[in-house]
């Protein structure tokens, strides 16, 4: 299993990206810039890290998502790779077009650093398949702008078609506003391409992949890859 | 081929609730203008663009908002043109 790590000017998250695939989930990595024009052979896994891409001008993702390594990730997706967006991850993700609606400010107007719980609601997605249906995770958030937006009949299709991956939760699994922390219609913390080969979240799987650091729930993604990379064999 | 100077606002879509906004009303109801409604934020853009006439300036323009300078799924965009003398 080959994860290939873009970075981006102003992403922040890449390094933790690094150390989780490779240390806690004992796979390859390679960091790719944001000027390649094209993705390694043989890389099975795309991550567009957390960060704050070229200074999140204009808005949250929409450089990044023209930038020269964007058209190989598209191509990438479209052939069937998988593609993790963690946080501007995800921004750069629906900014493209590769996921619906978009992410506003957060309702509080605050950055947000704190840890939630997320239920899982897909267990079956190349990056859940180590969960239980309605397992829940302990994972951190940081951002300002990840209130999840999109209309009504893209919502309804998400939920139809398991498209929503996890939701904001409180510790016993239930999906109350209070447990909603940036206002994300129907508490959607990450979802699904039609395909269900391309996630983007905003809580970050990658900075709690560790035991010695108290919480290795995040890691269950990885090794979620990693099992449907193997099938795939 | 003509000389425009455009400038465009930026604001989310009429649907969305602008929290922003909200906030600030709030800020100047409580500094003596509440007469004040219906408080949007927004963005301005500011650039010049050659075109053969104002339509096709526009038609480009509106272009690069759907493109970039504007994400349609949440936000709304507004041009004015305006022609520079050669």
């Amino acid at each position: 299993m080959r994860f290939g790590i873009v970075v981006f000017p102003g992403s922040n998250c890449d390094h933790d990206a690094w150390y989780a695939t490779t240390h806690n989930a004992d796979s390859e990595a390679i960091m790719l810039w944001h000027k390649d024009t094209s993705i390694p052979k043989g890389t099975d896994c795309i991550i567009l890290p957390g960060g704050f891409s070229y200074g999140d001008y204009l808005r949250c993702g929409a450089i990044a998502r023209v930038s020269p390594i964007m058209a190989a990730v598209t191509q990438h997706a479209k052939r069937g790779g998988y593609v993790l967006g963690i946080c501007n991850g995800f921004q750069i993700l629906t900014e493209s077009g590769l996921l619906p609606g978009a992410l506003l400010r957060n309702t509080s107007l605050n950055f947000i650093c704190k840890d939630v719980y997320l239920r899982t609601e897909n267990s079956v997605s190349p990056f859940t398949n180590s969960l239980e249906q309605g397992q829940i995770l302990r994972v951190p958030i940081a951002h300002g702008e990840g209130n999840y937006f999109a209309d009504e009949d893209t919502l309804n299709m998400l939920e139809q078609q398991g498209r929503v991956a996890f939701k904001y939760c409180d510790v016993n699994g239930n999906t109350y506003l209070e447990s909603n922390p940036n206002g994300s219609a129907r508490n959607i913390a990450g979802i699904l391409n039609e395909q269900g080969n391309v996630l983007g979240m905003m809580p970050h799987p990658e900075r709690c992949c560790d035991i010695q650091i108290g919480n290795a729930d995040g890691l269950a993604v990885f090794q979620s890859l990693i099992s449907a990379a193997e099938l795939l064999i | 081929m003509k000389h425009f100077k455009a400038s465009i606002t930026v604001s989310l879509r009429k649907s969305i609730l602008d929290v922003q906004g909200k906030t600030v009303e709030h800020a100047l109801h409580s500094t003596n203008f509440p007469m004040i409604k219906n408080t949007r934020i927004g963005k301005h853009v500011e650039l010049e663009i050659d075109a053969e006439n104002a339509e096709k300036a526009h038609a480009l323009l509106s272009d690069a908002c759907k493109t970039i300078i504007a994400n349609p799924i949440m936000e709304d965009y507004h041009i004015e043109l305006h022609e520079m003398e050669a």
